[in-house]
């Protein structure tokens, strides 16, 4: 793997001639698992109850929480049909309960973790997710908000030089 | 039901999940594999059954947590454990907060100092290296980070590399991850 091809390197916007390259190739082995870690949360062979459009459309919504633009049209991107809704930072879910469930705690996990409560996986099985899938979502939120951070970090970085 | 741990602390708790973890006599060929364990190892935690339940993200992500926390070079163990202190703070996840802290503690053999990052946050007295290592991981945990060009600066005037200055962010970053499973998916009890 070309780690200067990977999503986080593009997206701070290092390459294999920047001053940072050396310190990326250094930790090269990181930039690889993460692109992996990215891979099994948006595009996972066996997805369970959260499909792949589904899922580009929360990472993206994650995203554009985070106030990423770079990172917000990598995963627009990977849109297929039905992500554009639930990237819609101004869509709840609307009369479908399951989706609504899944986009509140998404805005929750995101930009608030610390006010998760049990109370909110409660919820998350009365709109129909089993155990399995509350973990799925909870990988893909996690991930994406570890992704986001590694590239602010990095552009930071670039910018001290 | 007790009740979970609502304060700091570097004591480590239990971890109750909110969830139903795997149970290891079902678990698919798959999910052994992305819990590296043989049938005969028993002795596996909660944390890990719970996320064998996806097993594909489990599979990248124990060795990419291995690798930010515990690979040689760039920033020493006890400054990686200060950035996933900071993020678990932020994030308010006790157990996550409590291990790193313990951690800390043994390899500086020092507790004072998450003592008082745990009294004052952002505002502790501490050296000022390690003002600069919190102030940083602190500001990027935040949603969205906080986190600018002169606490980069901060952290390379006070001699870090840039080596170890990405160290840092990957440690927060990681944490970012961990306390969002971590905190979400169980609760701390006190251990008897």
């Amino acid at each position: 793997m070309d780690i200067f091809e990977t999503i986080v390197a593009k997206a701070a916007g290092i390459s294999s001639t920047s001053p940072l390259a050396s310190v990326l190739t250094g930790r090269g082995d990181i930039m690889e698992l993460t692109e992996r870690s990215h891979e099994a949360s948006l595009r996972p062979k066996q997805p369970g109850g959260l499909t792949h459009f589904e899922r580009a459309g929360l990472a993206c919504r994650v995203a554009k929480l985070n106030g990423d633009a770079g990172l917000t049209r990598h995963y627009e991107s990977m849109f297929q049909e039905g992500s554009q809704a639930i990237a819609d930072t101004g869509f709840d879910g609307g009369g479908d309960a399951r989706l609504k469930a899944i986009i509140r705690h998404t805005d929750l996990v995101a930009t608030d973790p610390k006010e998760a409560a049990a109370s909110d996986i409660s919820a998350l099985r009365s709109a129909g997710l089993d155990d399995a899938d509350i973990v799925r979502l909870s990988q893909l939120i996690a991930f994406v908000s570890y992704q986001i951070r590694v590239v602010a970090g990095l552009r930071l970085m670039a910018e001290v030089g | 039901m007790t009740e979970p741990i609502k304060d700091l602390t570097a004591m480590i708790p239990f971890w109750q999940p909110r969830v139903t973890p795997l149970e290891l006599e079902q678990a698919t060929d798959e999910q052994m594999e992305a819990m590296k364990v043989t049938v005969s190892n028993t002795d596996i935690g909660a944390y890990t059954l719970v996320l064998a339940l996806d097993p594909e993200t489990l599979k990248e992500r124990t060795p990419l947590f291995n690798g930010i926390m515990y690979s040689r070079g760039g920033l020493s163990r006890s400054e990686t454990e200060m950035g996933a202190v900071a993020a678990s703070v932020v994030n308010r996840c006790i157990y996550c907060a409590a291990v790193h802290a313990n951690r800390f503690n043994q390899l500086t053999k020092d507790e004072t100092v998450m003592e008082r990052v745990f009294a004052s946050g952002e505002d502790a007295d501490i050296d000022p290296r390690q003002k600069a290592l919190m102030n940083l991981a602190t500001k990027l945990s935040k949603c969205p980070s906080e986190a600018t060009k002169a606490d980069i600066e901060l952290l390379v005037e006070n001699g870090l590399g840039m080596d170890e200055v990405l160290d840092l962010i990957l440690s927060a970053s990681l944490f970012g991850w961990a306390n969002r499973l971590m905190h979400v998916l169980g609760d701390p009890i006190p251990q008897d």
